[in-house]
C-alpha cells in the first residue's frame, strides 16, 4: 500500500511524486514572435498595462488588472477581431497566493488565433461582466459566482446557475470537501422532511460497499435467510443451507431431448 | 342455445370462480402496473427502450403515464441530484395510494459512483423504494424483470394498503 500523506496543503506541494514522472513543462515563446500577436499586444498596451504576456501553445496569454478587465476584452473584441469568448472561468489558486485566476477565452475567427485574457482577483472582490460585449458570458459568470463566490459586477442577473439557490458555499473551491459540509450532507432531508427527520433518516453511507452483519432488514446472508429484522447479533441460528426459490429456478425439470433419436 | 351449456362435468362443477377479495384486487393492481414518465439520466434511456416496441412494456399492462395522478408506479431511472430531490419527492406526494417506487440503477440505489456533495446517496433517502434494481445502467430485461419481482410483491400484499408491512415503514 502507497504510504498515507497528509493532504492539507495540496496546493502548494505535491503530496505524491512518482519516482519516474516528469512534470511536464509548456515552453513558452516571446509574443514579439508572432506578428499579428505582436500588433494585438502594442494595441491593447495603448491604452493598459499589462502585467505579462507570452505564447503559449500557439495561443497569446496577457494578463492584466482585474480592473482592467472589461476595458481590455473591449480593445481586443474591436480593434482586434475577437469575435467570440469561447469559455471563462475561474480557478482557485488561494492555498497559492490568495488569489483567483479569471480567464477569458477569445478566439479571433478571421485571423484563426486564440487568446486568453487573465486576471488574478483577490478573494472577496469582484470583477466587472462582459456580458455587454459577448453574450456566452452571461451564464459562465453565473457559474464562475455559483461555483467560486466571484460576483460579476452589472450582470444582468446575478444569481446561481447549476446549485440550488439557497445552497451554502462554492463547491468548486479546493477548500470545500469533496462529500459536502455539514448542510450539503443534510440538504434533501432538511428540506423535504425538516431538520427532525434527520435521526429517523439518518447519516448518508459513503462507503459503497459497506455491509451491516447483523442489520436483517437490508442484508441476508444467501442461504441464511432469517425472517426480517431479525435480531442476530447473538449469532445466527444454524440451519441447513437452504437456498429460497427466489434465487433458485430449476432449468432441469424436464430431461432436454435434442434428438429423438436418442 | 347448446353451446352456452355449461358442461358440469368438467369446469369443476358450476360457473363460477371463487377467489378472495385481496387476490382480486392485488390481480387487478398488479396487471395494470402504470408507471409515471419521468427520467433522471441515462438509466432513462434503458427505461424508455423497455416501453418501446422491441422491449413491450405494454404486455405487462404496464403503460407510462404522463402524470403522477395516474400513475401506480415511480421508477426512478437515474442519478438523482440534491436540488432535484425534493421535486422528485413532490411528484410522489402526488401520486395516488397505492404506489411503489422501482429505484433503478446504481445511482438511484445508492448515489453509485457519484460519491459527492451533489448527489443524493440512495433514493431511498426521500422516497420509500421497494424494487432495488442493480445494474450502470441496468438492461430493459433486468427492469423487466424488476417489474415482474414488483407484481410478485403486489400479488403478497394485502388489498388494505394499512395492513402492509411497507406502509409502516413509511419514512414520514
Amino acid at each position: 500500500m502507497r504510504k498515507y500523506t497528509p493532504k492539507d496543503n495540496v496546493q502548494k506541494r505535491a503530496y505524491y511524486t512518482d519516482r519516474f514522472h516528469v512534470v511536464p513543462s509548456v515552453p513558452k515563446q516571446a509574443v514579439s514572435s508572432d506578428e499579428i500577436f505582436a500588433q494585438q499586444l502594442a494595441a491593447v498596451e495603448a491604452e493598459i498595462t499589462v502585467i505579462d504576456s507570452f505564447i503559449q501553445l500557439g495561443q497569446m496569454v496577457m494578463e492584466v488588472k482585474p480592473e482592467d478587465n472589461y476595458r481590455t476584452i473591449e480593445i481586443l473584441k474591436d480593434q482586434c477581431d475577437y469575435a467570440m469568448l469561447s469559455e471563462m472561468s475561474a480557478v482557485d489558486y488561494l492555498a497559492r497566493d490568495g488569489k483567483f485566476e479569471v480567464f477569458y477565452q477569445l478566439l479571433n475567427l478571421k485571423e484563426r488565433k486564440r487568446m486568453r485574457v487573465i486576471c488574478r482577483v483577490e478573494k472577496g472582490y469582484a470583477v466587472e461582466s462582459v456580458v455587454p460585449l459577448y453574450k456566452s458570458a452571461n451564464f459562465s459568470e453565473r457559474e464562475m459566482f455559483d461555483m467560486f463566490g466571484i460576483v460579476a459586477n452589472n450582470h444582468p442577473f446575478m444569481k446561481r446557475i447549476i446549485m440550488p439557490d439557497d445552497w451554502e458555499g462554492h463547491p468548486l473551491l479546493k477548500t470545500y470537501p469533496l462529500h459536502g459540509d455539514e448542510f450539503a450532507a443534510w440538504y434533501e432531508v432538511d428540506k423535504i422532511f425538516g431538520k427532525e427527520a434527520r435521526e429517523a433518516i439518518g447519516p448518508e453511507i459513503r462507503d459503497q460497499a459497506q455491509i451491516h452483519r447483523y442489520d436483517t432488514k437490508r442484508f441476508s446472508r444467501v442461504g441464511h435467510e432469517v425472517p426480517f429484522g431479525a435480531d442476530i447479533s447473538a449469532g445466527e441460528p444454524e440451519t441447513p443451507i437452504e437456498y429460497s426459490e427466489t434465487f433458485l429456478v430449476n432449468y432441469n425439470k424436464s430431461q432436454k431431448q435434442l434428438d429423438k433419436r436418442k | 342455445m347448446a353451446q352456452h351449456q355449461v358442461n358440469y362435468a368438467s369446469s369443476a362443477g358450476l360457473p363460477i370462480a371463487l377467489t378472495t377479495v385481496d387476490h382480486l384486487v392485488n390481480w387487478g393492481r398488479s396487471n395494470s402496473l402504470w408507471p409515471l414518465t419521468y427520467g433522471l439520466a441515462c438509466c432513462a434511456i434503458e427505461m424508455m427502450a423497455s416501453g418501446g416496441s422491441r422491449f413491450d412494456f405494454d404486455r405487462y399492462g404496464t403503460i407510462f403515464r404522463a402524470s403522477p395522478r395516474q400513475s401506480d408506479v415511480m421508477i426512478l431511472a437515474g442519478t438523482l441530484s440534491k436540488k432535484h430531490a425534493e421535486f422528485a419527492r413532490r411528484l410522489y406526494d402526488q401520486m395516488t395510494e397505492p404506489k411503489w417506487v422501482i429505484s433503478m440503477g446504481s445511482c438511484a440505489n445508492t448515489g453509485g459512483m457519484f460519491n459527492t456533495y451533489a448527489t443524493v446517496q440512495g433514493v431511498d433517502r426521500i422516497v420509500p423504494v421497494d424494487i432495488y434494481l442493480p445494474g450502470c445502467a441496468p438492461r430493459p430485461e433486468t427492469l423487466q424483470y424488476a417489474l415482474m419481482m414488483l407484481q410478485k410483491k403486489i400479488r403478497r400484499e394485502s388489498a388494505n394498503m394499512k395492513k402492509n408491512t411497507k406502509q409502516n415503514l413509511r419514512l414520514i
